[in-house]
């Protein structure tokens, strides 16, 4: 194939608790292949190319994000960039921590994904931070490279996403509710202290209040506490009796193994960690310093190596803007008037449903309702590894299976849309189609992993037409 | 020397050999096996070892940092990581490269099974080399057909079809054993996909890439495809290559050609390589041009 270079334009937009950033990156993609063999097209090359300023998140209310203030912030940086919408081939933007649970944060999503290009996808939840913020670390490079296990923790105002990655593959994610601004200090006093925090600090005889006069010491205990729950969290130290309780909406803890042996810190508390800090404490009218500190010098912590971040305050969003988007495999059959498409839930056949064609139509069959809401079909796509089917004669069978199980989607009005790791692609795609007999449109791509409950988006053609660029949004973990 | 004589010397040999055996034995240790016992007949299996998955395979006895190697060397089928004796190999690395080798010859000198010819719904016509030999050493007469080819072709072939594809033994009967059964139906069934018109599929034998020159000009064919049995290697000797042309004619360069190598289940799977062969096609039609003058 002649194919050989291209480089494509990425946005990256965070709005978390505390700040708002913005990034564009370029990805170089590129074939590896030799021209005589079928291509492997990938990204070779990822760079960030502007770094926007870091912006407090702008609310309108406690409950409430002032969208245009958000709106404004990213014109204003495309602007200073001297980047246009037009130009960006895709990207994400994200809503994180706390900023998600205010009541506008969809309709903030949605306005900002049309200002930000045609295939800028908008997404939130904790799982898909913690590992933007791990990758954006280099966490997962990091214990690729040193073969070890390596715990990224994000530590922002309101959370601490954790991310696990052995030998570069993601292994849990976890979030809490540790974080700088849980604890705020105007003019010398506590002004704002978050419920679980001051439950977390009563316990232990820590009694605070808003008001009260904001005492280093004090609030450095209370910072100890925090550090020796993100210590716990790792299973370094046995779970007391408020770990359970830590975790934000009662989300589940990382799996006991692989054992961490290294850690390393992103966040904006990241460079209270990794620095010293003496001066004023309160500089940032938080507890951030402190926590900080507490974390450098908790014991627990300390049993395992620390490692140096490739970002720290800018880790999520620079794993939005670069990290996100993977390319499909290179032979692979779709219709090219039905793309873009955007968050399409996944439907996914487990390994074990796989096994035999008759477990995979019932499982499809079965799983059908949940994405059919009052009888009406949805866009949707169906996902397997397709592994061990191999043959011409198995990708006929497994193409047969697939459109006696998924008659909804072909009686429907959406392209029927499979997703598939093995590189049968195309070869299944093109089963499919001559089975529908040419009457239905397929989108048949592989060298996508997916998991239950993600939610996937496909882009226009890159390359020449040969891949498409994806981008999995994991809401859900399961490990 | 009759058939007897040589028996009762090879006996006398062996008896010998078991004696001395038996005595280098009793010398060192000073328990001698009865010499009948090296004679005893075991049933059982010696093991596969082409079954052996070489990425997998790492040898190397204490080893600075084993599972990293090993974790290395399972991305590529290469004979690294399996250790030595002194400055050689150790018996099972050696074995295994010998088998490599042989299935390597046996590829290239055994013929297509006739039956897996059939099966595939294929007939088969001849190069003008009567045999192994000559088509080894006369590559030249591996680009002809033979008369009875050309008149075979002539009456069984539809006519003037859009694609025309047919299989050759070429360097490894081995790779159109293994391969033809999902990559042929695949091919099929991509241009079928596409509405794209098939001539009359049949097999070559002794066939080498050039004759697909002279298939195309007796069929009249747009594009001619051959899928051919790679040389084979110490990794693979089921590898298989597609050459595809546009309007290929007699005497035309090389570069004319569009090629798809390194087919087969641990490259390119046969069953999606078939499906990117129909989309070559595809593309090959639309541009009306092949090889090196067709941008993909």
């Amino acid at each position: 194939m002649n194919f050989l270079h291209e480089v494509i334009l990425s946005v990256g937009i965070d709005i978390g608790t505390s700040t708002t950033q913005l990034i564009f990156s370029r990805l170089t993609i590129e074939n590896q292949a030799s021209s005589y063999t079928v291509p492997r097209i990938n990204i070779v090359d990822k760079e960030v190319i502007y770094r926007s300023k870091i912006y407090f998140t702008p609310l309108r209310s406690a409950t409430e994000i002032d969208a245009e203030a958000v709106k404004q912030i990213v014109r204003e940086e495309y602007r200073a960039a001297g980047i246009t919408p037009e130009e960006l081939k895709t990207g994400a933007v994200i809503i994180t921590g706390e900023t998600a649970r205010k009541e506008n944060a969809n309709e903030v999503l949605s306005a900002l994904s049309d200002l930000a290009g045609d295939f800028v996808v908008a997404t939130a939840g904790p799982d898909l931070e913690s590992v933007l913020s791990g990758r954006g670390a280099g966490a997962d490079v990091l214990s690729h490279d040193r073969r070890i296990t390596v715990a990224n923790l994000d530590i922002g105002g309101g959370t601490t996403n954790i991310a696990l990655y052995e030998k570069g593959t993601l292994r849990g994610t976890c979030c809490l509710d540790v974080g700088g601004r849980l604890i705020k200090v105007e003019d010398g006093r506590i002004s704002y202290i978050y419920s679980k925090t001051q439950a977390l600090a009563k316990a232990h005889g820590i009694e605070i209040k808003v008001g009260d006069r904001a005492y280093p010491e004090q609030l450095y205990g209370v910072c100890r506490l925090m550090a020796a729950q993100l210590a716990q969290a790792l299973h370094l130290t046995q779970a007391d009796s408020h770990h359970a309780g830590m975790y934000t909406n009662d989300g589940r803890a990382l799996p006991d193994q692989p054992r961490v042996q290294a850690v390393t810190y992103s966040g904006g508390v990241a460079d209270c960690i990794y620095q010293k800090m003496e001066d004023d404490v309160f500089r940032f009218g938080d507890v951030g310093v402190l926590l900080g500190k507490a974390i450098r010098a908790d014991p627990d912590l300390n049993r395992v190596e620390l490692c140096q971040a490739v970002e720290t305050i800018r880790a999520t969003v620079v794993g939005a803007g670069t990290h996100t988007t993977e390319v499909s495999g290179s032979t692979i059959r779709y219709e090219r008037e039905k793309l873009p498409i955007k968050n399409i839930p996944i439907l996914k056949v487990s390994p074990e449903d796989e096994a035999s064609l008759e477990t995979l139509k019932s499982s499809i069959i079965q799983q059908m309702p949940l994405f059919t809401p009052e009888g009406k079909a949805e866009q949707i796509a169906i996902a397997f590894t397709g592994e061990k089917r191999t043959s011409f004669a198995d990708v006929q069978a497994l193409a047969a299976a697939v459109i006696e199980s998924a008659k909804e989607v072909i009686q429907g009005p959406y392209p029927l849309i499979v997703v598939v790791e093995n590189d049968i692609g195309k070869v299944l795609g093109n089963a499919l189609n001559v089975l529908l007999e040419h009457k239905k449109e397929v989108i048949c791509i592989d060298g996508i992993k997916t998991l239950s409950g993600d939610y996937i988006d496909i882009g226009e053609p890159i390359a020449g037409g040969q891949v498409l660029p994806v981008v999995i949004k994991t809401l859900i973990f399961n490990s | 020397m009759n058939e007897k004589d040589l028996r009762s010397i090879i006996e006398q040999v062996l008896a010998e050999m078991n004696a001395g055996g038996a005595k280098g034995a009793e010398t060192c240790c000073g328990t001698a096996a009865p010499a009948e016992a090296a004679c005893q007949v075991e049933d059982g299996c010696i093991p596969d070892i082409t079954e052996i998955d070489i990425r997998k395979q790492y040898l190397v006895k204490e080893p600075e940092n084993g599972e990293a190697y090993a974790e290395l060397k399972f991305n590529a089928p290469c004979r690294l990581g399996i250790g030595k004796a002194g400055a050689r190999y150790n018996t099972l690395p050696q074995l295994e490269f010998r088998a490599a080798h042989s299935a390597a010859q046996d590829a290239v000198f055994n013929d297509v099974d006739a039956e897996f010819v059939e099966k595939m719904g294929l007939w088969t016509v001849q190069t003008q080399c009567d045999s192994k030999d000559t088509y080894l050493t006369r590559p030249d007469l591996g680009r002809k057909l033979s008369p009875e080819a050309v008149e075979t072709i002539k009456a069984k072939c539809k006519k003037n079809p859009t694609v025309q594809i047919y299989v050759a033994d070429g360097l490894s009967s081995a790779a159109v054993a293994a391969n033809i059964g999902d990559l042929l139906p695949a091919l099929m069934q991509g241009l079928q996909s596409y509405k794209i018109d098939v001539g009359t599929p049949f097999f070559v034998k002794y066939g080498r890439v050039g004759v697909m020159d002279e298939v195309s000009e007796i069929t009249g064919a747009d594009v001619t495809c051959t899928l051919i049995g790679e040389r084979p290697g110490l990794i693979t000797a089921e590898s298989m290559s597609a050459y595809i042309a546009y309007k290929a004619t007699v005497g035309m360069p090389e570069a004319r050609r569009t090629v798809v190598s390194n087919i087969h289940r641990a490259g390119t799977i046969p069953a999606e390589a078939g499906a990117h062969i129909a989309e070559i096609i595809k593309i090959m039609l639309e541009k009306k041009a092949s090889g090196t003058d067709l941008k993909l």
